[in-house]
């Protein structure tokens, strides 16, 4: 059965959001489960190793191949020498198709091919070729023989160098630039000026799992795919477009993920090259990428230069807002990182300006890492705000309420919910900010000692999605969808839906995700993973217990769903006993007019001590707390995952992280878990989460939003300041390390 | 060759350039142990060889035919987990899962070192070691996480250590 026959059949519940949705299942269900901190439900087989992640499926006579990478950065391939390695035992072929690899990876959420072609040369370690083997070894030592002649061409590496002809790029997620008022000469005519540059570096999502496919072609001609990937419909129509098939002919499996934030939203490199090799071979071929095949061609977040100048009056009301950045792309690419995107809404100021240019470099493909826009343009927008604070003599949390909009300052319509004060006045509370003291002037030792908060904000969005629901005669709910879950909580989460509305404990919902053939769903992004697929099965619950009521002849809400039990009007049945065959429904939600009636986000504070030794420039972060306000939350301890890993991720822009572009060629001269430095175990401290009970109905039927990229945006900018209190010394290039504090630290 | 892993015996015919971590993931159907970089960077591959932790990935599967080896799927099953396996799962000491053998072949490794005495780099004391959670930090920190569950896999740690020393 086709997709399109299941939607027009009369088993699917569908919901556009046109309206709010002030009721939910999930406030009035018995089951309890719902918001709860259970552990994950698949949780034993991650911890027995059981989990199966793409590389990890068996397959008949299955070769191995091994990635080769350009080492030009501009040009065109002028001979691969295939039949020197060729010779080598257990080499099976060397195998390449000049039109059809990919030369960029995909962007997240396409529906069609990435930029293809290889016998060009855009950046250092684009892949060109794979040699297939019958083991690995064998591959990979042949992969490194392989001679390559290039005729080199000349490419543009230097951000410095080409700054001054930066364009402007296309609207994409936000408008490239925009303008509100005079903003120019507002900041001009303003009491209190802050104008600063803040630069942030190209970085890596660095998931610990690397990009793997095992591509096997069927006899009917499909190809099955097992592959690492955040958004299965999608990449699914983006893999069939690079192979010139239908849709329909390819099917992904992507059941477990060993994270993404942003890198596996879109195909890889290696999965057309498997596909292409398989086919050419006649057999199964699984490609594992090298880490550092996977830092030189996947994606990386692009570099950004931002130029905030924030005008106010005296008491710190802001009348002037710009912010201007450059970022930088490959010359093909649309995509440019939205920086200012949290700027749009987050502070009150009548005369603004939000502008993105991009320079067009060769280097690797920049796309979405986690919180594109909101995590590096908050690290410099918060930082910005805490020199205003500076320069005004006002309390950066009461900057901030000062600055609060009534609604949105730029559409002029209201937020759907917004509890950024109550979340700046709760983690004042719980941090004691009160005991904050003026910058420099705590030092114990060696060690200079220092606060510093930041607010978080990131929109919120509903995306199409789709899942099915059966339940069974046994009294079981199966899920099944193509959604993923990347770590972010997906199976339980969905098991709680399913288990709150069909009042059944969790061991009597079964999830199943990943699979391609399955109904499409929004799949991980974004942070619109919960709400949108949680929405769809939600939508298909409340469809079975309408069939359960009619079943038991009573209303749908005069009956109670409880351990596997209807009861209503005193009577109650056994699910077993009232479902005779096996119920089978689609639930849909789709974005709809809410998100133009109302500016959705979720909101935080952060809050960060840190303590700088004032001899090296070491930096300690002590403590970190941040309060969250995201809708419902679904899941109280996956919840509070997702913020650590956010919180993590801007102690590392913050601190450590940034790749490093060699200026002659563009290539990535770190590209590894050595060098490209990530937070380790020692580097966060017992992080604390809290959340603020809300429900935001204007958003879906669950009254969910986003998480997974909240913990990020405006995490950096927290560490930055408590840094600047501790020492006196504000860094605005980031990382910030040691080398860029020790000029300013007292001797 | 022949390999002792999980108290079974195993015969393969490998490569001399066959890491551990290949042997166990591309020849033995043990894919429990995870590949995040092959070069020792990550530490997804742990495995405890006779009793200590060692990144599989930067080893030759050669050089362990007389060794008693344990990967995550010797230490407990989904149906009998380990009491770390069991203590990652309640605490959420994961997220995304894929280093999470790793962390917990490394946390039971670590253990058994603390026992022993050994000192690390933030130990205060060199002939008073004990485990507080600045110690449990710096000893996992050759298990990235890039999720990011630090704090939780501190948290089931710390549990199971404290267990362990009641019963001890």
């Amino acid at each position: 059965m086709s997709l399109l026959d299941i939607f027009s059949s009369g088993d699917t519940r569908s919901l556009t959001m046109d309206e709010p949705h002030p009721s939910s299942l999930l406030d009035s269900g018995a089951q309890g489960v719902i918001g709860k901190p259970l552990p994950r439900v698949e949780g034993p087989l991650k911890v027995a190793g059981k989990a199966t992640y793409a590389a990890e499926y068996p397959a008949e006579n299955l070769a191995y191949g091994v990635l080769v990478r350009s080492t030009v950065s501009a040009g065109r391939i002028a001979a691969i020498h295939a039949d020197e390695v060729q010779a080598l035992p257990g080499v099976i072929a060397v195998v390449t198709d000049y039109d059809t690899f990919l030369r960029n990876a995909a962007q997240g959420g396409d529906t069609d091919a990435p930029v293809q072609g290889v016998e060009e040369i855009q950046y250092h370690g684009e892949i060109i070729a794979v040699v297939v083997a019958e083991t690995f070894e064998i591959a990979r030592d042949a992969a490194a023989r392989l001679r390559v002649d290039y005729e080199p061409g000349e490419g543009r590496y230097d951000f410095e160098r080409y700054r001054n002809e930066a364009e402007r790029p296309p609207d994409s997620q936000v408008e490239a630039h925009s303008q509100q008022g005079d903003p120019d000469g507002a900041f001009a005519a303003a009491a209190v000026k802050v104008s600063a540059v803040y630069t942030t570096p190209s970085q890596n999502s660095a998931a610990m799992e690397p990009h793997a496919s095992i591509a096997e072609w069927k006899e009917d001609g499909t190809l099955l795919l097992h592959g690492a990937y955040q958004m299965v419909a999608s990449d699914q129509q983006q893999l069939a477009d690079a192979l010139g098939l239908k849709a329909d002919q390819v099917r992904i499996i992507s059941r477990y993920v060993g994270g993404g934030f942003g890198s596996k939203l879109g195909i890889a490199p290696e999965s057309v090259a498997a596909a292409i090799a398989a086919k050419q071979l006649g057999r199964p071929v699984k490609i594992v990428m090298a880490r550092q095949q996977v830092f030189d061609a996947t994606v990386r977040r692009s570099n950004t230069e931002q130029h905030l100048k924030l005008g106010a009056d005296a008491d710190g009301r802001i009348v002037a807002l710009i912010h201007d950045s450059l970022v930088s792309n490959l010359p093909d690419e649309d995509f440019f990182e939205p920086v200012g995107i949290g700027t749009h809404f987050a502070y009150a100021g009548e005369n603004r300006r939000i502008n993105h240019d991009v320079v067009r470099l060769n280097r690797t493909l920049s796309g979405s890492m986690r919180a594109p826009g909101e995590a590096v343009g908050q690290m410099a927008l918060e930082a910005a705000l805490d020199e205003l604070a500076e320069a005004t003599g006002v309390d950066p949390i009461e900057l901030r309420r000062r600055n609060e909009p009534p609604q949105d300052p730029e559409k002029q319509i209201p937020f759907s919910s917004r509890a950024l004060v109550p979340c700046m006045e709760k983690g004042a509370a719980l941090f004691g900010w009160a005991d904050r003291k003026a910058p420099g002037s705590d030092r114990r030792g060696e060690w200079l000692h220092g606060i510093g908060m930041a607010a978080a904000v990131r929109s919120n969005m509903l995306q199409k999605s789709a899942a099915q629901v059966t339940l069974t005669t046994d009294g079981r709910a199966i899920v099944e969808t193509d959604m993923t879950d990347i770590g972010t909580g997906t199976y339980t989460i969905l098991a709680q839906i399913a288990g709150e509305t069909l009042g059944l404990p969790l061991d009597r919902v079964i999830v199943h995700l990943g699979d391609g053939k399955a109904p499409p769903a929004a799949g991980s992004g974004g942070s619109w993973g919960a709400a949108s697929s949680g929405s769809s099965v939600y939508l298909a619950c409340e469809l079975v217990r309408e069939r359960l009521a009619k079943k038991m002849g009573v209303d749908p809400a005069a009956m109670t769903l409880k351990d596997g039990r209807a009861i209503a009007e005193n009577r109650a049945v056994d699910l077993t006993d009232l479902v005779d065959e096996n119920i089978v429904v689609t639930g849909q939600i789709a974005p709809g007019k809410q998100e133009k009636l109302h500016t959705q986000a979720s909101y935080g504070a952060h809050f960060c001590a840190v303590k700088v030794n004032a001899v090296t420039g070491e930096v300690r972060v002590e403590r970190m707390l941040g309060v969250f306000a995201a809708g419902r939350v679904l899941n109280e301890q996956t919840a509070r995952s997702q913020c650590l890993g956010g919180m993590t991720f801007g102690i590392g822009a913050a601190l450590t992280e940034e790749l490093v572009h060699d200026p002659r060629n563009g290539k990535i001269v770190n590209r590894d878990m050595a060098e490209y430095h990530l937070p380790v175990n020692a580097d966060v401290p017992q992080l604390e989460v809290h959340f603020l009970p809300e429900r935001d109905i204007n958003a879906n039927p669950i009254h969910a939003k986003g998480i997974g990229e909240l913990g990020i945006s405006g995490a950096g900018a927290a560490v930055a300041n408590a840094i600047y209190n501790a020492t006196g010394v504000r860094v605005r290039d980031y990382p910030i390390t040691c080398d860029k504090l020790l000029a300013g630290l007292p001797d | 060759m022949h390999f002792t892993i999980n108290g079974q015996r195993y015969e393969a015919d490998v490569d001399i350039r066959t890491s551990l971590l290949d042997l166990a993931r591309e020849h033995l159907g043990l894919t429990g142990s995870k590949k995040g970089c092959d070069h020792g960077q990550c530490g997804a591959c742990t495995m405890l060889v006779n009793g200590r932790r060692i990144n599989a990935c930067l080893t030759l599967a050669v050089m362990h035919q007389d060794d008693e080896i344990v990967t995550i799927e010797g230490l407990g099953s989904v149906e009998n987990l380990h009491p770390m396996q069991d203590a990652f799962v309640r605490h959420d000491g994961y997220q995304c899962g894929y280093c999470t053998p790793g962390q917990i072949c490394s946390a039971v490794g670590m253990l058994d070192e603390v026992a022993k005495g050994w000192p690390s780099h933030v130990t205060g004391d060199l002939t008073d070691v004990s485990l507080d959670d600045a110690e449990i930090s710096e000893r996992m920190s050759g298990n990235i996480c890039r999720c990011a569950a630090y704090p939780n896999i501190v948290d089931a740690i710390r549990e199971v250590a404290a267990k362990e020393e009641v019963s001890a």
